[in-house]
C-alpha cells in the first residue's frame, strides 16, 4: 500500500517538482507539500511528493550515524547529502 | 544500510523473545508483508515471535463486488479504465481486467492518477475512469488529481471509488475478538500522511501497542525490537520508529485536500462486512466526477470463490499455508482470490519467497 | 516525434507500395537498406546465401522483436535484433556466422527512422563480426501503430569439445554474472509512455560472442551459458534448478548492480532479479576456475562489472535463494508474466 521512495528536489516550479532518484528524474506534483523547497529531500508515491524528510530528524540520524546506533538508508541518503553541503558541517 | 545496526537489533530481539512467550504481531500493510519477506528479515526472526498479515493490500481487503462492477465497466463503449498495476489480475466473476483487455477492453494501467486526469484531458471522446483504490497514502493522491480534473473542466474523467482507512480497520479486528494479537507494527507511509497520534485509538480502547515503523529492515527491526519492548514491559502505547518522514500530526495539507473531496463513509471490506466511517466517498459536490453516480453502478454482493480463504487471510486468522488451495490449485499463475495475485497480497508473498510454499 | 505520419508520402514514409515488389521495392532496397548492409553474402541478392562450409557442428536459432518503442537509449530494435541473435548462438558456444532479417513494416513508417535502424543493425553486425547474409522486407496495411517488427535468424559453428549443459552442473561450481543488471529491462520502462522518468539508464545491448569466446579460450571448465532476456537473472536460475536437481544460493550484495538502477527498480516497484537483461550472460562455471574467468571478463570492455554472485549447493527441494545483506534468505521465483509498475 506504502510503496513511496526518497528523492532530492532538483528543480521546482509552481505545482511541480523534478525529483532525483540517485541519476532517475521523476516529474510530480507537489500539491500535498508546499513547503518543500528546492534541495529538500522528500517521499514520492503514485506521482505525488507525500512528505518532506524532516531535517531536525536528519540529522539528529546522522549523530547516530557517527555513533553507529541508528542507521537506515534513508538516513544514510540524507547524512550524504548533507555531508556536501559545508554549512550544515559547520553548524553541525 | 549498516548490517551491524541490524545484527544488534536482531540480537536485541532474540534477547527480548527469550524471555516472552509466543507472542503474536500483526503488520498492517502490504508493502510491510513484501519487504519482510523480501528482505529476509522474517526469516531471522526467533520462532516464538509470529508475523501475521493483516488487511493491508488495498486489492485484497476490497469486497468482490467491487472489482465486478470494475470489470462491467471496462467492457462498457467508450470507456478506458484506467488503474494501478495490482489490480489488473484480480479475478471478478467474469474474469480478470487483465482478460478483458486481451478480449478489446480498454484497460490502461497508470503509476499515478495523474495520469488518467491527462489522458482524460487529450482525449475528449473517451470516458475515463480511474479506479480508486489504496489506503490513507493513495487517496490525497486521487484528491488532487480530482481537484486538477475539475480545474481543467474535465467532463470525461470520474473515479470509482474503494479508498479505504487503516484504524478503524484494526479496531474492527481488534473487536471482533477473534485473533489473538499482541501489537501492531503500523504503516509508516500511511502514519507520514495521518500521523502517529492516529493510532492513538488502538491504545485507547484496545490497550494494544503500535509502533510506526518505515520499510528498509534497520526500520522493520527496530519496530519489532520496540514492540517486544512494551510487550515485555506491559505497557502500551503509540510509538514512531521513522521520525525521519512521520510526524505526530501527519500531512496537514494531505489531510485538507482529502476532508475538501473526500467524507468518511460505511465501506465494505471483504469477509468483515461494512465497517462503519472505515472508508472515503466523494462528497456530493463532486458528483459528476463519481463513477458510481455517473453509470450508475451498485457494488455487487461480496463473496469468496468456492474454497477460497482469502477472507481469513486477511484477517490473520489464517495463514496462506493452511488453505488447502495454496500452491496447488491457486497459484499466482492461476489465482483463485486476491491475496495470491496482488503484489501485496499475502498468499502471492509467501508463495514468492518463502521456503515451505514452494514445496507444494 | 511519431514515426507513423498522418499523411503518406514517397519520400518520407514506407507506403504499400514499397512491399509491392515493383520499382518502390528495388528503390527501398537500394536506398534505404543495401546501402548499410552491403556485404559479399547479401551483394548477389540471390534468393538464398550460399555460406562456406562449417568444420564445426552448425547451431540454429531464431528470435522475432516487437519491443516498444523502437529507438531508446542505449540501443533500438535493431540492435536489438541483432545482439540477441548473436547472443543466443554465442552462449551455446558457437561462432556465429551468418544472420538472416526479415522487416515486416507498417505503412507510412518514417524513412528516416528506418535509415536509422538498418545503420545500427550494420553496426551491431559489425561489432558483432557476422554477416546478414539474406533478408526480406514486407509492407503491411496500417494497423495497431507497431511500425516495425523484426524477425531474425542466425547460423553458428559449434567447435568440438564445446558442451554448455545444466547437467553438468555440479555442488561447488560458482555462478557469475558478466556486468551490471537490469540496465534494459528498466530503461524501456522509463521511456514508456505515461511513467516519463528521464535518467541516466541505457539499455545494455550487445553482441557477448567477443566476451564468450575469451573466456572459452581460458579454457576452464564451463558449465552452462545463457543470457538473462526476459524474466531476468531469475528466470536463467530458475531453469538451470529445474534441469540438474540442485540449489543455488546467492548473495545480494554480490550482485552488480547500479545506483540508478536500483533506485529505479524501487521507483517502479520491481525486482532487479527479474528484469531483462541483452547484453549480459549468467555464467556456471566449475569453483576452481571461477576467478580465471572472472578476471577474463573484466579485462574485456563489456565484462568490466563481472562477479561471482553465487553458488551451486546440494540441497534440496531445488530452489534459488537470495542470501540478503541482514544475514536473513528468500527465494527467487521466475516473474510471473508482465512486470507491471506497482504503486502499491
Amino acid at each position: 500500500m506504502c510503496l513511496a521512495v526518497p528523492g532530492k528536489i532538483i528543480a521546482l516550479d509552481d505545482a511541480e517538482a523534478t525529483v532525483d532518484f540517485q541519476g532517475s528524474r521523476v516529474r510530480v506534483s507537489v500539491l500535498l507539500t508546499p513547503d518543500a523547497g528546492l534541495g529538500d529531500w522528500v517521499l514520492v508515491h503514485a506521482g505525488f511528493a507525500i512528505s518532506r524528510l524532516n531535517e531536525a530528524e536528519a540529522r539528529t540520524t546522522w549523530e547516530y550515524l557517527s555513533q553507529g546506533e541508528v542507521y537506515d538508508e534513508l538516513g544514510a541518503a540524507l547524512a550524504a547529502s548533507f555531508a556536501e553541503t559545508p554549512e550544515t558541517e559547520s553548524a553541525s | 544500510m549498516n548490517p551491524d545496526v541490524c545484527h544488534s537489533l536482531l540480537c536485541e530481539i532474540r534477547d527480548l523473545a527469550s524471555r516472552l512467550p509466543r507472542v503474536q504481531l500483526m503488520e498492517v500493510c502490504g508493502t510491510h508483508t513484501v519487504a519482510l519477506f523480501r528482505t529476509g528479515v522474517k526469516s531471522l526472526l526467533p520462532e516464538n515471535i509470529v508475523l501475521l498479515s493483516g488487511p493491508g493490500c488495498p486489492v485484497c481487503v476490497t469486497a468482490q463486488g467491487y472489482i465486478d462492477a470494475a470489470c462491467a465497466l471496462a467492457d462498457q463503449p467508450g470507456v478506458i479504465i484506467c488503474t494501478y498495476g495490482d489490480m489488473v489480475r484480480v479475478p471478478g466473476r467474469g474474469g480478470s481486467l487483465e482478460q478483458q483487455r486481451a478480449r478489446g477492453a480498454r484497460v490502461r494501467v497508470v503509476y499515478s492518477a495523474r495520469e488518467a486526469v491527462h489522458l482524460a484531458a487529450t482525449a475528449p471522446d473517451a470516458e475515463i475512469v480511474f479506479l480508486a483504490v489504496g489506503f490513507e497514502t493513495t487517496a490525497p493522491a486521487t484528491a488532487a488529481a480530482l481537484l486538477e480534473a475539475e480545474n481543467l473542466g474535465l467532463r470525461n474523467f470520474s473515479v470509482l471509488t474503494a479508498h479505504k482507512l487503516v484504524v478503524p480497520a484494526i479496531e474492527a479486528l481488534l473487536s471482533s475478538g477473534d485473533v489473538p494479537i499482541d501489537g501492531f507494527l503500523c504503516p509508516g507511509h500511511v502514519g507520514v500522511i495521518i500521523g502517529s497520534d492516529a493510532f492513538e485509538p488502538i491504545v485507547v480502547h484496545h490497550r494494544k501497542p503500535c509502533v510506526v515503523a518505515g520499510f528498509e529492515p534497520a526500520g522493520m527491526l527496530h519496530g519489532i525490537a520496540a514492540l517486544l519492548k512494551q510487550i515485555a514491559r506491559g505497557i502500551a502505547r503509540v510509538q514512531n520508529v521513522y521520525p525521519v518522514a512521520v510526524g505526530s500530526q501527519g500531512n496537514r495539507v494531505a489531510q485538507a485536500i482529502l476532508q475538501r473531496v473526500f467524507e468518511p463513509a460505511p465501506a465494505r471490506w471483504r469477509a468483515m462486512g461494512e465497517l462503519p466511517a472505515s472508508g472515503l466517498r466523494l462528497r456530493r459536490c463532486f458528483d459528476r466526477f463519481d463513477a458510481w453516480r455517473r453509470f450508475d453502478l451498485a457494488e455487487g454482493d461480496d463473496y469468496d470463490p468456492p474454497g477460497c480463504r482469502c477472507g481469513e487471510v486477511i484477517q490473520g486468522k489464517t495463514q496462506p499455508a493452511e488453505c488447502v488451495l495454496f500452491g496447488r490449485a491457486c497459484t499466482p499463475l492461476n489465482p483463485i482470490g486476491p491475496c495470491m495475485v496482488s503484489s501485496e497480497g499475502t498468499c502471492a508473498a509467501w508463495y514468492k519467497y518463502h521456503r515451505l510454499a514452494v514445496g507444494v | 516525434m511519431p514515426l507513423i505520419a498522418p499523411t503518406a508520402s514517397a519520400k518520407e514514409c514506407v507506403l504499400l507500395a514499397h512491399g509491392g515488389g515493383g520499382q518502390l521495392t528495388a528503390r527501398l532496397l537500394t536506398e534505404h537498406i543495401l546501402p548499410h548492409l552491403a556485404n559479399r553474402l547479401l551483394d548477389p541478392l540471390t534468393d538464398g546465401a550460399v555460406l562456406a562450409p562449417m568444420s564445426g557442428r552448425p547451431v540454429f536459432t531464431t528470435d522475432a522483436f516487437v519491443v516498444q518503442p523502437l529507438e531508446f537509449p542505449g540501443g533500438d530494435i535493431g540492435r536489438l535484433a541483432v545482439c540477441g541473435t548473436v547472443n543466443d548462438l554465442a552462449v551455446m558456444g558457437a561462432v556465429p556466422r551468418a544472420l538472416s532479417l526479415a522487416l515486416v513494416i507498417e505503412e507510412g513508417f518514417s524513412l528516416a527512422a528506418l535509415d536509422r535502424i538498418v545503420a545500427s543493425i550494420a553496426q551491431a553486425a559489425r561489432e558483432a563480426n557476422v554477416l546478414i547474409a539474406t533478408g526480406d522486407t514486407k509492407v503491411i496495411e496500417r494497423r495497431g501503430g507497431d511500425g516495425l517488427i523484426i524477425t531474425t535468424a542466425g547460423i553458428g559453428e559449434l567447435p568440438d569439445g564445446v558442451n554448455w549443459d545444466p547437467a553438468r552442473v555440479v555442488a561447488g561450481d560458482k555462478v557469475l554474472v558478466t556486468g551490471r543488471l537490469a540496465e534494459h529491462g528498466l530503461t524501456i520502462m522509463t521511456v514508456r509512455e505515461g511513467i516519463e522518468i528521464t535518467s541516466e539508464l541505457r539499455s545494455d545491448a550487445a553482441p557477448l560472442n567477443g566476451l564468450i569466446t575469451q573466456m572459452r579460450a581460458t579454457g576452464a571448465d564451463i558449465k552452462f551459458m545463457r543470457d538473462p532476456t526476459r524474466g531476468g537473472v531469475a528466470g536463467v536460475l530458475c531453469d538451470i534448478v529445474e534441469h540438474c536437481g540442485l540449489s543455488i544460493h546467492l548473495r545480494d550484495q554480490a550482485l552488480p548492480v547500479s545506483a540508478v538502477a536500483r533506485h529505479t527498480a524501487e521507483l517502479l516497484g520491481l525486482d532487479v532479479l527479474t528484469v531483462a537483461n541483452e547484453g549480459k550472460c549468467v555464467v556456471v562455471v566449475a569453483a576452481d576456475d571461477a576467478q580465471r574467468v572472472l578476471s577474463t571478463c573484466r579485462a574485456h570492455p563489456l565484462g568490466r562489472h563481472a562477479a561471482i554472485v553465487g553458488e551451486v549447493v546440494d540441497v534440496a527441494p531445488p530452489l534459488v535463494e537470495l542470501h540478503t545483506a541482514v544475514g536473513g534468505a528468500r527465494i527467487v521465483q521466475r516473474p510471473y508474466g508482465e512486470e507491471l509498475p506497482r504503486i502499491c
